[in-house]
């Protein structure tokens, strides 16, 4: 498939993204900075070059479905959703607010939002059982699902890593987000789960590895999925946790961290030049 | 309310796991959406004829019970109908995060069957028997939980649940029970308890194949010349706290009789009401805080004093302490 894309449209989106969310996590004061920094590539991807999906029609039974596992860089999320006139973006403002629906995990009482998720190891379960009912009821949406490395020690992750090639699921379409550090430190020191490829292939599924933070290259790549007739797609996607915010790229204390006022500036200043450069 | 089988017992003896696939290969022949989801546990649900008949809606996950409950909210997500069948054990221990977040919380509309509850798994353990879902469940938003008496009540629980939204665990035994019912000509209603005789001495509260010994013990107490009202509570939630109120101001006493432990299940959900609204003596019976003993489940319900016998001891006792 030849898909056109505006690469300086989607560069600057993601730039764009990576400000609104450090603006929503500076003024709520609480936030998964590192996190979200690390996937807004993907999510920008996604949102803006990949997926069928109508904002106006949130519930449009074709969409194209997407599931994040890793429900805890929702500040991504919602940042993304907003923009796409999923809700009004005034709403950012309430993140994690007393009663705000803007919480600090996916809910689908928020439009675009299929499933909650915030425990981690389940979205990927969940994602089998849409692309399962996608295949039965002969329709041609995918299934996406944003997985963390450090997620990948949860089990159910593999019990559902088997049931998607048992069922052949070539809608079904993962993405590990593979920056190489969880809370506590580097994943392999936590729990090493290298090599992932092999254990993704090893489980009947095709691995496609690229830059996570190459917005360009992920939409190409993901728009090609599946590669394989009747094989669920891997998408490894190296990325730097903490991306575009240099003093926050590849650091472990920037998974829940949010910046202080002259940090915060610094980061804002930085991707603001950056913007500058691409217009 | 003559369709009660208080003494005339038909003798007939069904297990609920047969009624549940039965009605819902019924159902399922005149509606595509109805999805079956086993962990290598058709068998002992009894679904092996469904998915014989029905192999497009019957999806076997392995032996994966949090896959299981994850697979069923994406399928519901999509618009299907699941029914979850695997072992109540299982079901709610090993998967109860998917139930919380992916289902209860995410308002999946997946039905979850707890197969081979309670302490029908006999000799096989504390594994396997499982006495403390109902307080597991009981305790997340948005998930109703409920319990058949016996075949009747089972086929009626379970075509009220096919067109309604609401995500529900309902938990059966692996055995087969005797009826509590002579037919089915009778109103079932979601959340609405069934007063399955009446009286005005001591209410017995039950629910699931403890509702038998109920009406059993209502017979021992008649012969006393106590009358005791029997309330079938099929729904544990939402609990029908009219019925019960209306049992502690009217009958001043309340006994509670399950199949799980005495703590967090039906007798706790019946004192929460009965102690904030209308404060009576009230007795919890069921299986005490230990590994239960293993045995054939009228074994286990006698060793725990589950039985008519020593309810109307009890009842007795309650009565003449006034
Ligand atoms: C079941 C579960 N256990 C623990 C957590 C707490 N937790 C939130 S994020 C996180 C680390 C995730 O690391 P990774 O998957 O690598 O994602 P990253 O943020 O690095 O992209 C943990 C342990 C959780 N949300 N769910």
């Amino acid at each position: 498939m030849i898909v056109l894309v505006d690469e300086s449209f989607l560069k600057r989106k993601s730039i764009q993204i990576r400000k609104d969310l450090l603006e929503m996590i500076y003024n709520a004061g609480t936030g998964h900075t590192g996190s979200s920094l690390s996937n807004t590539d993907i999510l920008t991807a996604l949102y803006y070059g990949v997926m069928r999906i109508d904002p106006e029609n949130s519930n449009w039974q074709d969409r194209d479905r997407y599931v994040q596992s890793k429900g805890h860089a929702v500040e991504s999320y919602w940042t993304v959703l907003a923009d796409k006139g999923f809700f009004p973006k005034d709403e950012l403002k309430t993140f994690s607010q007393f009663g705000s629906k803007l919480i600090g995990h996916p809910n689908n009482k928020m439009p675009g939002v299929e499933m909650n998720t915030g425990a981690l190891g389940h979205g990927l379960s969940i994602s089998v059982g849409m692309a399962l009912g996608a295949k039965k009821d002969g329709k041609s949406y995918r299934v996406f699902t944003l997985m963390g490395d450090g997620e990948q020690a949860e089990g159910s992750i593999w019990e559902a890593a088997m049931a998607a090639s048992h069922y052949k699921l070539d809608n079904l379409i993962g993405i590990i987000d593979r920056n190489n550090l969880q809370i506590t430190g580097s994943t392999r020191d936590v729990m090493n789960n290298e090599p992932l490829d092999e254990k993704w292939k090893s489980f009947g599924w095709e691995v496609i590895e690229v830059d996570g933070n190459d917005v360009v290259e992920l939409v190409e790549v993901l728009n090609n999925a599946p590669y394989k007739t009747d094989k669920p797609t891997l998408i490894l996607a190296n990325t730097v946790k903490g991306k575009g915010v240099s003093l926050a790229e590849n650091v472990v204390g920037w998974h829940h961290k949010v910046p202080s006022e002259e940090e915060y500036k610094q980061a804002m200043d930085e991707l603001t030049e950056r913007l500058e450069v691409l217009k | 309310m003559n369709n009660i089988a208080l003494k005339s017992r038909s003798g007939n003896k069904v297990a609920n796991r047969k009624v549940i696939s039965d009605t819902l290969l019924d159902l399922a022949k005149e509606n595509s959406d109805i999805y079956v989801l086993t962990s290598d546990s058709r068998g002992s649900a009894s679904m092996v004829q469904f998915g014989n008949e029905l192999p497009e809606q019957l999806i076997e996950v392995g032996i994966a019970e949090q896959n299981l409950v994850g697979i069923s909210a994406g399928l519901a997500s999509v618009g299907k109908k699941p029914f979850v069948a695997s072992p109540a054990c299982f079901l709610s221990m090993r998967s109860i995060e998917q139930i919380k977040v992916d289902v209860a919380y995410s308002n999946s509309n997946v039905k979850l069957i707890g197969i081979s509850g309670g302490v029908s798994y006999g000799a096989l353990g504390m594994s396997h028997h499982s006495v403390q879902d109902l307080a597991v469940t009981r305790a997340i938003p948005g998930l109703h939980v409920m319990m058949p008496a016996d075949r009747h009540e089972t086929k009626k629980m379970i075509e009220a649940l096919i067109d309604y939204d609401t995500p529900a665990y309902v938990r059966i035994g692996r055995n087969p029970v005797e009826d509590s019912y002579l037919n089915e000509d009778y109103d079932f209603e979601i959340g609405k308890a069934v007063e399955m005789n009446q009286g005005n001495d001591i209410t017995i509260i039950a629910s699931g194949e403890t509702v038998r010994v109920a009406l059993d013990t209502a017979c021992a107490l008649k012969d006393s010349d106590i009358n005791c009202r029997v309330l079938n509570m099929h729904t544990i939630k939402p609990l029908d706290e009219v019925a019960i109120i209306k049992a502690a101001k009217e009958t001043g006493k309340i006994i509670t009789l399950e199949e799980h432990s005495i703590y967090g299940g039906l007798g706790a959900a019946v004192s929460e009401v009965v102690s904030q609204n209308h404060p009576v003596p009230m007795k919890i019976i069921g299986i005490p805080d230990e590994p239960a003993i293993t045995g054939k489940t009228p074994e286990v319900f006698k060793h725990y004093g589950i039985n008519a016998e020593n309810i109307s001891n009890i009842a007795k006792e309650m009565i003449h302490h006034n």
